[in-house]
């Protein structure tokens, strides 16, 4: 029990406690009739005290009582995971658009509702992905395009009764020449300089938004956008075409659906391209891709072209499902939440951002119960997530075989 | 004129005249060394012919085109590859992918034809990985195209770096310190293949110190000391010239 590295052990998780309650006791001790010590001590042993029972189940982990426990475990986490591996690519994503399918069918309004926010922040995270994942430019203002995306939908839809499915090419181009547009200017830089002046150019486009009154209405936003609509065909009265607008969040759930295969399509074939390996070389070593003939210059305006394009997409389905824009949707903070979204799924694969985006979206819905300690739940579970995977939920394939080379 | 014909370059930083008025001429099919104690200027000729470095004066031209001002990628594209003094390979991609990537200037689908998986794009792509295991091959690579670059032992890492420059199809191959760091039966690989490099029909250009390398396999020498030529000719003429054998061992007076 008293090795020196059990000492050392201890000695940590005495330091830790002692610092969490230091961090606990101002927020729950300090008031204006003076000081407590209790209120924060009362917290602080209900956290404390599973944290030891962990540590004295971590100090006997070797006991012949708890290996058989740990032998048990292993297996089982390893055949599952065999299991996983086992299963062919194809077969894995059958099982996943079948489930995604189903999905609203057996499910209430609420689970919707974040099944679509989920879907739309995919989008989102993998046009991300090809700029920050594949080509390596850090984009601290991604956001931008989303917005860009929104109010092109917005503002078509409401003055010249564009339809959705009409918008949807304009708001991707615009966003691409937005793309080029605020990509221009920083290809010159790298690293920290490109971040910071991205991030600029996002916070540039969403004060443009807030402040152009006689466009963009400013702060008050554009009410009643329109939902997508089509045309079905009706057999009542002859064969005519019935103009159905999709306000239903079935609907609107099947339409996101839609995109995002498109965009995991789309994303999965650039990856896997002449352009796609371009990227990573840019990515890997500027210098040496420029000298092995990759024109840096054009691929990472590419680059940013090709991920405002999947923003933009995602931001008119946004307005269409919203029915409502305003700048408000479109600060840091959420371009911040679709890196951390590409972060934390592992850079570069497409299955790691859809968990990233599913992880970030949908875990803070799952612990409402926790009520007022839910984010405090989910910062936990995303430093353990850091911990154990740091290279990503799911990280980008690079060992080995990749998915096209088994031909 | 033909071939790879440097007239009078200059190259100054700053205070510093890295390359005075060096002129040199390469023909088809040789294998040409350039040497020099260490600062003399001979990578960055290297940075010249490929555009990295701006001239302050002076003519580079290639099958009589000139190449100043011309990008790196328009360069690769005219038919000069290189390999890099300290290896910059695309550490975490596999080989082939590294070699495939060369390949890029010699192919040209965009964006759409990657997404909708056109024929011609389907079929480029084919050709891609045919050319690229090609050159995997030609370097004695052929059973490592799945292995992370960074993976590879060192002598595969340089070799790779041969076979990245190779697969962009080039006339005219710059080879930048290729056997630093290999041991000896690596560097009698490594002439071999840079034999076979020259036999294909490929211009090679070489930077080298080691010697042994250098006096077995180039025809022709030019020696750089503080960025003046001061010496072209065959091996043997090299190894007597006096201005080279000061400029290696210093004056004896």
């Amino acid at each position: 029990m008293t090795t020196p590295e059990s000492r050392k052990g201890l000695l940590g998780l005495g330091l830790a406690l002692g610092l969490f309650y230091l961090l606990l006791w101002p927020l729950l001790g300090i008031k204006a009739e003076g000081l407590f010590f209790a209120d924060a001590f009362a917290v602080w042993w209900r956290v404390a005290l599973p944290v030891v029972l962990c540590f004295l189940v971590y100090l006997l982990r070797d006991k012949p009582a708890l290996l058989a426990v740990r032998r048990t475990g292993q297996r089982l986490g390893s055949s599952l995971s065999g299991l996983i591996s086992a299963l062919p690519r194809p077969l894995l994503a059958a099982i996943g658009l079948a489930l995604a399918l189903v999905f609203p069918f057996c499910t209430e309004r609420y689970a919707q509702d974040v099944a679509i926010n989920v879907l739309v922040y995919v989008c989102l995270g993998l046009g991300l992905n090809v700029v920050v994942g594949l080509a390596g430019l850090l984009d601290l203002g991604y956001i931008a395009f989303y917005g860009v995306g929104a109010y092109t939908y917005a503002l078509l839809a409401v003055h010249f009764h564009l339809s959705f499915w009409l918008c949807l090419p304009i708001a991707a181009s615009l966003a691409a020449v937005a793309g080029c547009i605020i990509g221009y200017p920083t290809l010159r830089m790298r690293g920290d300089y490109l971040a910071i002046v991205t991030l600029g150019f996002g916070e540039i486009v969403r004060i443009i938004l807030n402040n152009w009154m006689s466009l963009t209405n400013g702060p008050n936003g554009i009410l009643s956008v329109p939902p997508p609509d089509i045309f079905w065909p009706s057999f009542e009265s002859g064969f005519s075409f019935e103009h159905i607008w999709l306000k239903k969040l079935i609907y609107l759930y099947f339409i996101i659906l839609l995109l995002a295969l498109a965009t995991i399509v789309a994303v999965y074939r650039i990856n896997n391209s002449r352009i796609g390996r371009a990227l990573e070389a840019i990515r890997e070593d500027e210098t040496a891709a420029e000298l092995m003939g990759v024109n840096t210059f054009l691929l990472k305006l590419l680059a940013y072209a090709m991920g405002a394009v999947f923003g933009g997409v995602a931001g008119t389905f946004f307005a269409a499902r919203m029915r409502f824009v305003s700048p408000e949707s479109f600060t840091f903070i959420e371009s911040a939440m679709v890196l951390a979204m590409v972060v934390l799924g592992g850079m570069g694969s497409i299955p790691g951002v859809i968990l990233g985006a599913l992880a970030l979206i949908a875990l803070p819905e799952v612990f409402r119960g926790f009520e007022l300690y839910r984010m405090l739940v989910f910062g936990g579970v995303m430093c353990l997530m850091m911990i154990f995977r740091p290279r990503g939920l799911w990280p980008a394939k690079r060992l080995g075989t990749r998915s096209e080379d088994r031909e | 004129m033909e071939g790879l014909t440097l007239t009078d370059i200059s190259v100054r930083f700053g205070g510093l005249q890295a390359l005075s008025e060096v002129s040199f001429a390469m023909d088809h099919g040789e294998i040409v060394g350039l040497i020099g104690p260490n600062g003399a200027g001979k990578t960055t000729v290297f940075n010249v012919i490929t555009g990295v470095y701006r001239t302050s004066d002076g003519q580079a031209s290639y099958n009589g085109r000139s190449i100043l001002g011309l990008r790196p990628h328009q360069i690769l594209a005219l038919g000069i590859a290189r390999t890099f003094q300290n290896i910059r390979l695309f550490q975490n991609m596999t080989a082939l992918e590294n070699v495939m990537v060369a390949q890029h200037c010699r192919s040209k689908a965009g964006v759409f034809g990657a997404v909708l998986r056109t024929r011609g794009q389907r079929q480029e792509e084919a050709r891609i990985r045919e050319k690229s295991l090609e050159a995997l091959t030609f370097a004695g690579l052929g059973g490592f195209a799945q292995e992370i670059a960074a993976n590879l032992p060192y002598g595969l890492q340089r070799r790779l770096e041969i076979a990245r420059a190779l697969a962009s199809e080039p006339q005219t191959i710059l080879l930048d310190e290729p056997a630093a760091g290999l041991n000896p039966s690596e560097s009698l690989e490594l002439m071999a293949t840079i034999r076979r490099i020259a036999a294909a029909g490929v211009n090679v250009l070489m930077v080298e110190h080691d010697m042994k390398v250098v006096m077995g396999i180039c025809q022709r020498i030019v020696v750089l000391d503080h960025g003046v030529k001061i010496a072209e000719g065959s091996p043997e003429q090299i190894q007597r010239h006096p201005q080279v054998i000061e400029a290696y061992l210093g004056n004896a007076n």
